[in-house]
Protein backbone atom coordinates (compact mmCIF):
# COMPACT_ATOMS: atom_id res chain seq x y z
CA UNK A 1 0.00 0.00 0.00
CA UNK A 2 1.31 3.99 0.09
CA UNK A 3 3.31 3.59 3.11
CA UNK A 4 3.76 0.07 4.73
CA UNK A 5 5.80 0.73 7.47
CA UNK A 6 8.98 -1.60 8.30
CA UNK A 7 8.01 -2.99 11.60
CA UNK A 8 4.85 -4.12 10.72
CA UNK A 9 6.21 -7.21 9.83
CA UNK A 10 7.59 -7.64 13.29
CA UNK A 11 4.09 -7.78 15.32
CA UNK A 12 1.51 -10.31 14.67
CA UNK A 13 -1.14 -9.16 12.76
CA UNK A 14 -4.62 -9.73 13.76
CA UNK A 15 -6.71 -8.78 11.08
CA UNK A 16 -5.60 -8.05 8.26
CA UNK A 17 -7.22 -6.43 5.24
CA UNK A 18 -6.25 -6.98 1.56
CA UNK A 19 -7.84 -4.59 -1.77
CA UNK A 20 -10.93 -4.97 -0.05
CA UNK A 21 -13.56 -2.92 -1.59
CA UNK A 22 -17.59 -2.23 0.08
CA UNK A 23 -20.55 -1.73 -2.36
CA UNK A 24 -24.02 -0.51 -0.98
CA UNK A 25 -26.44 -1.86 -3.80
CA UNK A 26 -24.02 -0.85 -6.52
CA UNK A 27 -23.13 1.82 -5.25
CA UNK A 28 -19.21 1.63 -4.05
CA UNK A 29 -18.40 3.09 -0.90
CA UNK A 30 -14.80 2.43 -0.26
CA UNK A 31 -12.08 1.24 -2.75
CA UNK A 32 -9.32 -0.77 -2.25
CA UNK A 33 -8.31 -1.49 1.54
CA UNK A 34 -5.37 -2.83 2.34
CA UNK A 35 -4.16 -3.08 6.06
CA UNK A 36 -2.86 -4.74 8.86
CA UNK A 37 -4.21 -4.51 12.43
CA UNK A 38 -1.60 -5.56 14.97
CA UNK A 39 -2.12 -7.79 17.83
CA UNK A 40 -2.97 -6.01 21.35
CA UNK A 41 -2.26 -2.30 19.88
CA UNK A 42 -5.14 0.38 19.25
CA UNK A 43 -5.38 1.15 15.93
CA UNK A 44 -7.32 4.44 15.05
CA UNK A 45 -9.25 4.97 11.79
CA UNK A 46 -9.55 8.83 10.93
CA UNK A 47 -10.94 10.91 7.85
CA UNK A 48 -13.58 13.21 7.51
CA UNK A 49 -17.12 12.05 7.22
CA UNK A 50 -18.38 10.06 4.61
CA UNK A 51 -14.71 8.43 4.08
CA UNK A 52 -15.94 5.19 4.53
CA UNK A 53 -13.94 4.45 7.80
CA UNK A 54 -16.87 2.99 9.51
CA UNK A 55 -17.98 0.90 7.00
CA UNK A 56 -14.19 -0.56 6.80
CA UNK A 57 -14.76 -1.15 11.12
CA UNK A 58 -17.91 -2.80 10.06
CA UNK A 59 -16.47 -5.27 7.51
CA UNK A 60 -14.59 -6.73 10.69
CA UNK A 61 -16.97 -8.30 12.13
CA UNK A 62 -19.41 -8.58 9.03
CA UNK A 63 -21.81 -6.43 11.16
CA UNK A 64 -21.90 -4.99 7.13
CA UNK A 65 -24.06 -8.56 6.08
CA UNK A 66 -27.19 -6.92 8.57
CA UNK A 67 -27.40 -3.86 5.75
CA UNK A 68 -29.45 -5.18 2.81
CA UNK A 69 -27.48 -4.78 -0.48
CA UNK A 70 -24.02 -4.49 1.43
CA UNK A 71 -21.28 -6.64 -0.80
CA UNK A 72 -17.74 -6.89 -0.12
CA UNK A 73 -15.16 -7.85 -2.27
CA UNK A 74 -11.64 -8.33 -1.50
CA UNK A 75 -10.07 -10.44 1.45
CA UNK A 76 -10.13 -10.07 5.34
CA UNK A 77 -8.22 -12.47 7.28
CA UNK A 78 -8.40 -12.82 11.25
CA UNK A 79 -5.59 -15.52 12.28
CA UNK A 80 -4.93 -16.48 8.06
CA UNK A 81 -9.03 -17.10 7.92
CA UNK A 82 -10.90 -15.49 5.28
CA UNK A 83 -13.83 -14.17 7.28
CA UNK A 84 -16.03 -14.13 4.36
CA UNK A 85 -15.15 -17.82 2.70
CA UNK A 86 -18.06 -20.05 2.95
CA UNK A 87 -19.22 -21.86 6.22
CA UNK A 88 -17.47 -19.20 7.89
CA UNK A 89 -20.41 -18.18 10.22
CA UNK A 90 -21.07 -14.52 11.08
CA UNK A 91 -22.37 -14.93 14.52
CA UNK A 92 -18.89 -17.01 15.64
CA UNK A 93 -17.26 -14.38 13.95
CA UNK A 94 -18.80 -11.64 16.50
CA UNK A 95 -18.60 -13.42 19.51
CA UNK A 96 -14.71 -13.07 18.72
CA UNK A 97 -14.60 -10.21 17.38
CA UNK A 98 -16.61 -7.23 19.34
CA UNK A 99 -18.22 -3.83 18.85
CA UNK A 100 -18.75 -1.29 20.71
CA UNK A 101 -21.37 1.48 18.75
CA UNK A 102 -20.73 5.30 18.81
CA UNK A 103 -24.19 6.37 20.46
CA UNK A 104 -24.41 3.97 23.96
CA UNK A 105 -26.76 1.45 23.25
CA UNK A 106 -27.42 -0.86 26.34
CA UNK A 107 -30.06 -3.37 26.63
CA UNK A 108 -33.26 -1.79 28.78
CA UNK A 109 -32.67 -4.28 31.50
CA UNK A 110 -31.04 -4.55 34.72
CA UNK A 111 -26.99 -3.77 34.13
CA UNK A 112 -26.45 -7.32 35.44
CA UNK A 113 -28.70 -8.57 32.77
CA UNK A 114 -26.64 -6.31 30.11
CA UNK A 115 -23.28 -8.44 31.35
CA UNK A 116 -25.07 -11.90 31.23
CA UNK A 117 -26.71 -11.75 28.00
CA UNK A 118 -23.79 -12.47 25.78
CA UNK A 119 -22.11 -15.11 28.62
CA UNK A 120 -25.83 -17.11 28.49
CA UNK A 121 -26.63 -17.19 24.78
CA UNK A 122 -22.54 -18.35 23.56
CA UNK A 123 -23.07 -21.07 26.43
CA UNK A 124 -20.62 -19.85 29.08
CA UNK A 125 -20.68 -22.30 32.08
CA UNK A 126 -18.74 -20.87 34.87
CA UNK A 127 -20.42 -18.65 37.79
CA UNK A 128 -22.35 -15.37 36.35
CA UNK A 129 -21.68 -13.44 39.55
CA UNK A 130 -18.66 -13.63 39.25
CA UNK A 131 -18.10 -12.85 35.22
CA UNK A 132 -20.29 -9.92 35.61
CA UNK A 133 -18.07 -8.30 38.74
CA UNK A 134 -14.78 -8.89 36.59
CA UNK A 135 -16.63 -7.66 33.31
CA UNK A 136 -17.87 -4.38 35.03
CA UNK A 137 -14.11 -4.14 36.91
CA UNK A 138 -12.51 -4.53 33.85
CA UNK A 139 -14.08 -1.67 32.22
CA UNK A 140 -13.45 0.42 35.29
CA UNK A 141 -17.50 0.56 36.22
CA UNK A 142 -17.55 -1.66 38.89
CA UNK A 143 -17.00 0.70 42.01
CA UNK A 144 -20.23 2.99 40.49
CA UNK A 145 -22.86 -0.29 39.98
CA UNK A 146 -21.69 -2.60 42.06
CA UNK A 147 -24.84 -1.73 44.73
CA UNK A 148 -27.19 -1.56 41.58
CA UNK A 149 -27.07 -4.19 39.34
CA UNK A 150 -30.87 -4.97 39.38
CA UNK A 151 -31.52 -1.20 38.09
CA UNK A 152 -31.93 -0.58 34.43
CA UNK A 153 -28.95 0.42 32.40
CA UNK A 154 -30.32 3.08 31.04
CA UNK A 155 -30.60 4.77 34.48
CA UNK A 156 -27.11 5.40 33.86
CA UNK A 157 -25.40 8.28 32.36
CA UNK A 158 -24.02 8.45 28.85
CA UNK A 159 -20.56 7.86 30.18
CA UNK A 160 -21.53 4.81 32.45
CA UNK A 161 -23.29 3.44 29.28
CA UNK A 162 -20.49 3.29 27.06
CA UNK A 163 -18.84 1.49 29.59
CA UNK A 164 -21.55 -0.10 30.30
CA UNK A 165 -21.31 -1.20 26.77
CA UNK A 166 -17.90 -1.84 27.02
CA UNK A 167 -17.94 -4.66 29.94
CA UNK A 168 -20.51 -5.99 27.81
CA UNK A 169 -18.38 -6.63 25.07
CA UNK A 170 -15.61 -7.97 26.97
CA UNK A 171 -17.63 -10.46 28.87
CA UNK A 172 -17.42 -12.85 26.21
CA UNK A 173 -14.21 -12.52 25.73
CA UNK A 174 -13.34 -11.72 22.26
CA UNK A 175 -10.02 -11.06 20.88
CA UNK A 176 -10.74 -7.95 18.94
CA UNK A 177 -12.81 -4.66 19.76
CA UNK A 178 -13.92 -2.40 17.46
CA UNK A 179 -14.95 0.81 18.42
CA UNK A 180 -17.07 2.94 16.48
CA UNK A 181 -16.92 6.85 17.57
CA UNK A 182 -17.46 5.33 21.24
CA UNK A 183 -16.76 8.95 22.52
CA UNK A 184 -18.76 11.14 20.22
CA UNK A 185 -21.44 11.31 22.12
CA UNK A 186 -19.40 11.67 25.05
CA UNK A 187 -18.50 14.73 27.77
CA UNK A 188 -14.59 15.30 27.98
CA UNK A 189 -14.57 13.53 31.62
CA UNK A 190 -16.45 10.24 30.14
CA UNK A 191 -14.27 10.29 27.30
CA UNK A 192 -11.17 10.71 29.23
CA UNK A 193 -12.43 7.88 31.16
CA UNK A 194 -12.97 5.68 28.60
CA UNK A 195 -9.32 6.04 26.40
CA UNK A 196 -7.95 5.28 30.25
CA UNK A 197 -10.02 2.03 30.19
CA UNK A 198 -8.97 1.58 26.51
CA UNK A 199 -5.30 1.76 27.49
CA UNK A 200 -5.93 -1.05 30.41
CA UNK A 201 -7.98 -2.97 27.94
CA UNK A 202 -4.98 -3.11 25.03
CA UNK A 203 -3.19 -5.38 27.24
CA UNK A 204 -5.67 -8.32 26.50
CA UNK A 205 -7.51 -7.23 23.43
CA UNK A 206 -6.84 -5.83 19.93
CA UNK A 207 -8.46 -2.38 19.64
CA UNK A 208 -9.54 -1.04 16.46
CA UNK A 209 -11.10 2.54 16.92
CA UNK A 210 -12.78 4.82 14.18
CA UNK A 211 -13.02 8.67 15.88
CA UNK A 212 -13.62 11.91 14.60
CA UNK A 213 -11.59 13.91 17.29
CA UNK A 214 -8.13 13.48 16.25
CA UNK A 215 -6.81 14.38 19.70
CA UNK A 216 -8.21 11.38 20.66
CA UNK A 217 -6.49 9.74 17.65
CA UNK A 218 -3.08 10.79 18.80
CA UNK A 219 -3.52 10.13 22.61
CA UNK A 220 -4.81 6.67 22.54
CA UNK A 221 -3.40 4.74 19.51
CA UNK A 222 -0.64 2.99 18.54
CA UNK A 223 -0.89 3.70 14.83
CA UNK A 224 -3.27 5.39 12.71
CA UNK A 225 -5.03 4.90 9.76
CA UNK A 226 -6.16 8.01 7.56
CA UNK A 227 -9.27 7.88 5.40
CA UNK A 228 -10.30 10.09 3.02
CA UNK A 229 -13.64 10.79 0.51
CA UNK A 230 -12.90 11.47 -3.35
CA UNK A 231 -15.93 12.29 -5.89
CA UNK A 232 -16.87 10.07 -8.11
CA UNK A 233 -18.19 10.70 -11.78
CA UNK A 234 -21.86 9.96 -10.44
CA UNK A 235 -21.55 12.47 -8.22
CA UNK A 236 -21.20 10.37 -5.01
CA UNK A 237 -18.63 10.20 -3.11
CA UNK A 238 -15.78 6.71 -2.30
CA UNK A 239 -13.40 6.39 0.16
CA UNK A 240 -10.12 5.01 0.46
CA UNK A 241 -6.94 4.95 2.82
CA UNK A 242 -4.63 7.10 2.35
CA UNK A 243 -1.72 6.59 4.97
CA UNK A 244 -1.28 4.46 7.11
CA UNK A 245 1.34 4.53 9.60
CA UNK A 246 2.81 4.80 12.91
CA UNK A 247 0.60 7.15 15.05
CA UNK A 248 3.75 9.43 15.79
CA UNK A 249 4.71 9.47 12.19
CA UNK A 250 0.84 10.36 11.03
CA UNK A 251 0.49 12.87 13.46
CA UNK A 252 4.33 14.57 13.35
CA UNK A 253 5.75 13.31 9.65
CA UNK A 254 2.92 12.32 7.52
CA UNK A 255 4.40 11.40 4.20
CA UNK A 256 1.16 12.51 2.20
CA UNK A 257 0.14 15.78 1.81
CA UNK A 258 -3.67 14.84 2.31
CA UNK A 259 -3.10 13.48 5.22
CA UNK A 260 -0.80 16.77 6.66
CA UNK A 261 -3.50 18.89 5.88
CA UNK A 262 -5.94 16.86 7.44
CA UNK A 263 -4.10 16.06 11.01
CA UNK A 264 -2.96 19.81 10.97
CA UNK A 265 -6.50 20.96 10.57
CA UNK A 266 -6.61 22.76 7.45
CA UNK A 267 -9.49 20.63 6.21
CA UNK A 268 -12.25 18.49 6.34
CA UNK B 1 -28.92 50.12 19.80
CA UNK B 2 -28.51 53.92 21.68
CA UNK B 3 -32.31 54.54 20.86
CA UNK B 4 -33.68 51.14 22.32
CA UNK B 5 -36.60 51.54 24.21
CA UNK B 6 -34.63 48.96 27.08
CA UNK B 7 -38.59 47.59 28.03
CA UNK B 8 -38.79 46.13 24.57
CA UNK B 9 -37.19 43.87 22.27
CA UNK B 10 -36.78 45.84 19.87
CA UNK B 11 -33.60 46.89 17.55
CA UNK B 12 -32.42 47.60 14.52
CA UNK B 13 -32.34 45.20 12.38
CA UNK B 14 -32.72 44.85 8.35
CA UNK B 15 -36.88 43.11 8.64
CA UNK B 16 -37.53 47.08 8.63
CA UNK B 17 -40.62 45.72 10.76
CA UNK B 18 -42.02 47.83 13.38
CA UNK B 19 -42.61 46.92 16.40
CA UNK B 20 -46.59 47.31 16.57
CA UNK B 21 -46.90 45.59 13.19
CA UNK B 22 -45.06 43.01 14.81
CA UNK B 23 -47.22 42.79 18.17
CA UNK B 24 -50.74 43.22 15.42
CA UNK B 25 -49.27 40.07 13.59
CA UNK B 26 -48.73 38.13 16.75
CA UNK B 27 -51.98 38.46 18.20
CA UNK B 28 -53.02 37.70 14.68
CA UNK B 29 -51.04 34.48 15.34
CA UNK B 30 -52.71 34.01 18.50
CA UNK B 31 -55.92 34.18 17.84
CA UNK B 32 -55.45 31.44 14.98
CA UNK B 33 -53.99 29.33 18.27
CA UNK B 34 -57.23 29.78 19.68
CA UNK B 35 -59.58 28.98 16.69
CA UNK B 36 -58.00 25.67 15.79
CA UNK B 37 -57.78 24.59 19.73
CA UNK B 38 -61.70 25.17 19.57
CA UNK B 39 -61.76 23.73 16.51
CA UNK B 40 -60.34 20.23 17.81
CA UNK B 41 -62.36 20.57 21.25
CA UNK B 42 -65.50 20.72 19.11
CA UNK B 43 -64.51 17.59 17.45
CA UNK B 44 -64.06 15.84 20.88
CA UNK B 45 -66.90 17.11 22.34
CA UNK B 46 -69.16 15.97 19.54
CA UNK B 47 -67.76 12.10 19.02
CA UNK B 48 -68.35 11.96 22.80
CA UNK B 49 -71.68 13.44 22.60
CA UNK B 50 -72.88 11.25 20.33
CA UNK B 51 -71.47 7.92 22.58
CA UNK B 52 -72.79 9.28 25.39
CA UNK B 53 -76.51 9.60 23.83
CA UNK B 54 -76.04 5.95 22.28
CA UNK B 55 -74.69 4.81 25.58
CA UNK B 56 -77.66 6.52 27.79
CA UNK B 57 -80.69 5.28 25.32
CA UNK B 58 -78.90 1.58 25.67
CA UNK B 59 -78.46 1.85 29.37
CA UNK B 60 -82.20 3.67 30.01
CA UNK B 61 -83.46 1.01 27.31
CA UNK B 62 -81.91 -2.11 28.94
CA UNK B 63 -80.37 -1.84 32.56
CA UNK B 64 -83.62 -3.57 33.47
CA UNK B 65 -83.79 -6.76 31.77
CA UNK B 66 -79.93 -7.34 32.65
CA UNK B 67 -79.99 -9.55 35.76
CA UNK B 68 -79.26 -13.15 36.74
CA UNK B 69 -81.79 -14.91 34.90
CA UNK B 70 -80.98 -12.85 31.71
CA UNK B 71 -77.55 -13.75 32.24
CA UNK B 72 -78.15 -17.44 32.88
CA UNK B 73 -81.66 -18.40 30.85
CA UNK B 74 -81.62 -19.34 27.13
CA UNK B 75 -83.35 -17.82 24.50
CA UNK B 76 -87.46 -18.09 24.52
CA UNK B 77 -90.27 -17.12 22.35
CA UNK B 78 -91.66 -15.11 25.36
CA UNK B 79 -89.52 -11.98 26.47
CA UNK B 80 -89.98 -12.75 29.97
CA UNK B 81 -87.83 -15.45 30.09
CA UNK B 82 -85.54 -14.90 27.39
CA UNK B 83 -81.82 -15.41 28.14
CA UNK B 84 -78.65 -15.12 26.33
CA UNK B 85 -76.73 -17.38 28.09
CA UNK B 86 -76.34 -19.41 25.08
CA UNK B 87 -75.06 -16.72 22.92
CA UNK B 88 -72.96 -15.34 26.05
CA UNK B 89 -70.97 -18.40 26.13
CA UNK B 90 -70.57 -18.41 22.57
CA UNK B 91 -68.93 -14.88 22.76
CA UNK B 92 -66.56 -15.99 25.15
CA UNK B 93 -65.57 -18.66 23.30
CA UNK B 94 -65.43 -18.10 19.96
CA UNK B 95 -62.70 -14.76 21.32
CA UNK B 96 -60.98 -17.33 23.50
CA UNK B 97 -59.88 -19.00 20.14
CA UNK B 98 -59.74 -16.30 18.02
CA UNK B 99 -56.96 -14.89 20.36
CA UNK B 100 -55.48 -18.58 20.57
CA UNK B 101 -55.31 -18.36 16.76
CA UNK B 102 -54.12 -14.98 16.23
CA UNK B 103 -52.02 -14.08 18.74
CA UNK B 104 -49.12 -16.80 17.72
CA UNK B 105 -50.22 -16.61 14.12
CA UNK B 106 -50.44 -13.02 13.43
CA UNK B 107 -47.22 -12.41 15.82
CA UNK B 108 -45.05 -14.89 14.11
CA UNK B 109 -46.22 -13.82 10.63
CA UNK B 110 -45.17 -10.22 11.87
CA UNK B 111 -41.67 -11.31 12.96
CA UNK B 112 -40.82 -13.19 10.07
CA UNK B 113 -41.53 -10.56 7.85
CA UNK B 114 -40.11 -8.01 9.91
CA UNK B 115 -37.04 -9.43 11.29
CA UNK B 116 -36.36 -12.78 9.37
CA UNK B 117 -36.68 -12.00 5.60
CA UNK B 118 -34.89 -9.34 3.80
CA UNK B 119 -36.97 -5.96 1.85
CA UNK B 120 -37.06 -6.86 -1.29
CA UNK B 121 -40.40 -6.75 -3.80
CA UNK B 122 -41.52 -10.44 -2.62
CA UNK B 123 -41.77 -8.85 0.83
CA UNK B 124 -43.33 -5.26 -0.07
CA UNK B 125 -45.79 -7.29 -2.40
CA UNK B 126 -47.04 -8.98 0.82
CA UNK B 127 -46.85 -5.99 2.51
CA UNK B 128 -49.78 -4.39 0.66
CA UNK B 129 -51.29 -7.34 0.29
CA UNK B 130 -51.75 -7.53 3.94
CA UNK B 131 -52.85 -4.28 4.38
CA UNK B 132 -55.49 -4.73 1.53
CA UNK B 133 -56.75 -7.75 3.12
CA UNK B 134 -57.29 -5.52 6.54
CA UNK B 135 -59.67 -3.71 4.31
CA UNK B 136 -61.48 -6.51 2.58
CA UNK B 137 -65.64 -6.30 3.81
CA UNK B 138 -65.89 -9.04 6.57
CA UNK B 139 -69.08 -10.96 4.59
CA UNK B 140 -66.10 -11.68 1.89
CA UNK B 141 -64.39 -13.74 4.66
CA UNK B 142 -67.63 -14.78 6.04
CA UNK B 143 -68.29 -16.80 2.47
CA UNK B 144 -64.29 -17.90 2.38
CA UNK B 145 -65.35 -19.64 5.95
CA UNK B 146 -68.22 -21.12 4.84
CA UNK B 147 -66.50 -22.86 1.86
CA UNK B 148 -63.16 -23.60 3.34
CA UNK B 149 -63.94 -23.91 7.16
CA UNK B 150 -67.83 -25.67 6.97
CA UNK B 151 -67.68 -27.09 3.70
CA UNK B 152 -63.99 -28.49 2.70
CA UNK B 153 -62.98 -28.90 5.96
CA UNK B 154 -66.21 -30.28 7.50
CA UNK B 155 -64.36 -33.35 9.09
CA UNK B 156 -62.55 -31.07 11.58
CA UNK B 157 -65.08 -28.64 12.07
CA UNK B 158 -68.13 -30.82 11.64
CA UNK B 159 -69.73 -27.55 9.75
CA UNK B 160 -70.82 -24.71 11.17
CA UNK B 161 -69.47 -25.09 14.58
CA UNK B 162 -67.73 -22.64 17.02
CA UNK B 163 -64.20 -23.62 15.42
CA UNK B 164 -65.44 -22.52 11.92
CA UNK B 165 -66.36 -19.46 13.43
CA UNK B 166 -63.76 -18.71 15.25
CA UNK B 167 -61.63 -19.30 12.40
CA UNK B 168 -63.37 -17.00 10.11
CA UNK B 169 -62.66 -14.19 12.82
CA UNK B 170 -59.42 -14.58 12.69
CA UNK B 171 -58.79 -14.65 9.20
CA UNK B 172 -60.40 -11.62 9.28
CA UNK B 173 -58.74 -9.96 12.30
CA UNK B 174 -55.23 -11.47 11.80
CA UNK B 175 -54.17 -8.60 8.56
CA UNK B 176 -54.66 -5.89 11.75
CA UNK B 177 -52.50 -8.77 13.87
CA UNK B 178 -49.91 -8.47 11.42
CA UNK B 179 -50.05 -5.09 10.84
CA UNK B 180 -49.63 -3.81 14.59
CA UNK B 181 -46.65 -6.20 14.80
CA UNK B 182 -44.63 -4.92 12.14
CA UNK B 183 -45.57 -1.50 13.15
CA UNK B 184 -44.15 -1.80 16.73
CA UNK B 185 -41.14 -3.89 15.54
CA UNK B 186 -40.40 -1.23 13.34
CA UNK B 187 -40.23 1.27 16.59
CA UNK B 188 -37.74 -0.70 18.02
CA UNK B 189 -34.53 1.41 17.54
CA UNK B 190 -32.10 -0.90 15.15
CA UNK B 191 -29.23 -0.20 17.81
CA UNK B 192 -30.89 -2.84 20.30
CA UNK B 193 -30.38 -5.74 17.35
CA UNK B 194 -27.18 -4.58 16.86
CA UNK B 195 -26.03 -4.87 20.13
CA UNK B 196 -27.38 -8.17 20.46
CA UNK B 197 -26.08 -9.29 16.79
CA UNK B 198 -22.58 -7.52 18.03
CA UNK B 199 -22.25 -9.87 21.28
CA UNK B 200 -22.92 -12.90 18.64
CA UNK B 201 -26.49 -13.69 19.36
CA UNK B 202 -28.50 -15.42 16.61
CA UNK B 203 -31.57 -13.81 14.94
CA UNK B 204 -33.86 -15.27 17.11
CA UNK B 205 -32.21 -14.67 20.33
CA UNK B 206 -31.91 -11.06 19.25
CA UNK B 207 -36.13 -10.99 18.12
CA UNK B 208 -36.81 -13.57 20.75
CA UNK B 209 -34.58 -11.76 23.94
CA UNK B 210 -34.60 -7.89 23.14
CA UNK B 211 -36.36 -6.71 20.38
CA UNK B 212 -40.50 -8.77 20.98
CA UNK B 213 -39.98 -8.06 24.97
CA UNK B 214 -39.38 -4.40 23.76
CA UNK B 215 -42.30 -4.33 20.71
CA UNK B 216 -44.94 -6.32 22.90
CA UNK B 217 -47.37 -3.48 23.90
CA UNK B 218 -47.62 -2.47 20.51
CA UNK B 219 -48.43 -5.74 19.84
CA UNK B 220 -50.99 -6.14 22.56
CA UNK B 221 -52.60 -3.10 21.46
CA UNK B 222 -52.52 -4.48 17.98
CA UNK B 223 -54.38 -7.41 19.53
CA UNK B 224 -57.18 -5.91 21.76
CA UNK B 225 -58.12 -3.77 18.45
CA UNK B 226 -58.04 -7.14 16.59
CA UNK B 227 -60.61 -9.00 19.64
CA UNK B 228 -62.83 -5.39 19.54
CA UNK B 229 -63.40 -5.97 15.44
CA UNK B 230 -64.09 -9.38 16.18
CA UNK B 231 -66.09 -9.51 18.88
CA UNK B 232 -68.56 -7.32 17.44
CA UNK B 233 -68.60 -9.14 13.88
CA UNK B 234 -71.98 -10.19 12.49
CA UNK B 235 -72.14 -10.62 8.76
CA UNK B 236 -69.37 -13.34 8.53
CA UNK B 237 -70.67 -15.40 10.95
CA UNK B 238 -74.23 -15.31 9.80
CA UNK B 239 -72.91 -16.20 6.21
CA UNK B 240 -71.01 -19.73 7.48
CA UNK B 241 -74.45 -20.16 9.38
CA UNK B 242 -74.16 -19.43 13.26
CA UNK B 243 -77.28 -20.16 14.32
CA UNK B 244 -79.69 -17.88 16.51
CA UNK B 245 -81.80 -20.31 18.39
CA UNK B 246 -79.18 -22.83 21.02
CA UNK B 247 -81.04 -23.88 23.69
CA UNK B 248 -77.75 -25.93 24.76
CA UNK B 249 -74.46 -24.93 26.04
CA UNK B 250 -71.35 -26.36 24.03
CA UNK B 251 -69.59 -29.11 26.41
CA UNK B 252 -66.18 -28.01 27.49
CA UNK B 253 -63.97 -30.25 25.57
CA UNK B 254 -62.79 -30.93 21.94
CA UNK B 255 -65.98 -32.27 21.05
CA UNK B 256 -67.82 -28.92 22.45
CA UNK B 257 -65.57 -26.62 19.67
CA UNK B 258 -67.75 -28.78 17.21
CA UNK B 259 -70.87 -28.00 18.34
CA UNK B 260 -73.34 -24.98 16.75
CA UNK B 261 -73.40 -22.06 18.84
CA UNK B 262 -74.26 -18.35 18.38
CA UNK B 263 -72.53 -15.22 19.65
CA UNK B 264 -73.57 -11.83 21.20
CA UNK B 265 -74.25 -9.84 18.16
CA UNK B 266 -76.55 -12.56 16.80
CA UNK B 267 -78.35 -12.80 19.40
CA UNK B 268 -79.08 -8.87 19.35
CA UNK B 269 -79.44 -8.64 15.89
CA UNK B 270 -82.13 -11.57 15.99
CA UNK B 271 -84.27 -9.68 19.03
CA UNK B 272 -83.97 -5.98 17.30
CA UNK B 273 -85.77 -7.55 14.12
CA UNK B 274 -88.58 -8.90 15.74
CA UNK B 275 -91.67 -7.16 15.44
CA UNK B 276 -92.60 -7.07 19.97
CA UNK B 277 -91.27 -3.92 21.96
CA UNK B 278 -90.07 -5.96 24.53
CA UNK B 279 -87.52 -7.66 22.62
CA UNK B 280 -85.91 -4.05 21.50
CA UNK B 281 -85.35 -3.82 25.96
CA UNK B 282 -83.81 -7.27 25.52
CA UNK B 283 -81.71 -6.40 22.94
CA UNK B 284 -80.25 -3.28 24.72
CA UNK B 285 -79.61 -5.60 27.75
CA UNK B 286 -77.63 -7.64 24.95
CA UNK B 287 -76.00 -4.63 24.06
CA UNK B 288 -74.88 -3.76 27.42
CA UNK B 289 -73.63 -6.85 28.13
CA UNK B 290 -71.69 -7.28 25.13
CA UNK B 291 -69.46 -4.00 25.83
CA UNK B 292 -68.93 -5.04 29.48
CA UNK B 293 -67.46 -8.54 28.00
CA UNK B 294 -65.66 -6.15 25.57
CA UNK B 295 -64.43 -3.73 28.45
CA UNK B 296 -63.10 -6.76 30.58
CA UNK B 297 -61.30 -8.05 27.50
CA UNK B 298 -59.71 -4.91 26.50
CA UNK B 299 -58.98 -4.17 30.55
CA UNK B 300 -56.87 -7.81 30.33
CA UNK B 301 -54.62 -6.69 27.52
CA UNK B 302 -53.86 -3.40 29.25
CA UNK B 303 -53.14 -5.22 31.91
CA UNK B 304 -51.07 -8.11 30.40
CA UNK B 305 -49.43 -4.69 28.24
CA UNK B 306 -48.48 -3.01 31.38
CA UNK B 307 -46.99 -5.65 32.89
CA UNK B 308 -45.26 -5.50 29.67
CA UNK B 309 -43.60 -2.26 30.46
CA UNK B 310 -42.44 -2.61 33.14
Amino acid sequence: MISDSMNQTLTEAALRAQNVFVYYGSTLAVRDVTLDIPKNKITAFIGPSGCGKSTILRCFNRTNDLISGARVEGKITFHGRDLYAKGVDPVEVRRRIGMVFQKPNPFPKSIYENIAFGARINGYQGNMDELVEQSLRSAAIWDEVKDKLKESGLSLSGGQQQRLCIARAIAIEPEIILMDEPCSALDPISTLKVEELMQQLKERYTIVIVTHNMQQASRVSDKTAFFNAEATDKGGKVGYLVEYDDTSTIFSNPKQEYTRDYVSGRFG
Amino acid sequence: MTTSNPQSFERESSWNIDQATFLKALRQRYTFDKVFATLALLAVVFSLFVLAVLLIDVFIDGIGRVNWSFLTSFPSRRPAEAGLVSALVGTVWVMVLVALITFPVGVGAGVFLEEFISDNWFARAIEINISNLAAVPSIIYGLLGLQVFVRVMFPITQGRSILSGALTLSLLVLPIVIIATRESLRAVPGSIRQAGFALGATRWQVVREHVLPLAMPGVLTGVILALSRAIGETAPLITIGALTYIPFLPELSLKGLQSPFTVLPIQIFNWVSRPQADFYSLAAGGIIVLMVVLLLMNATAIYLRNRFQK
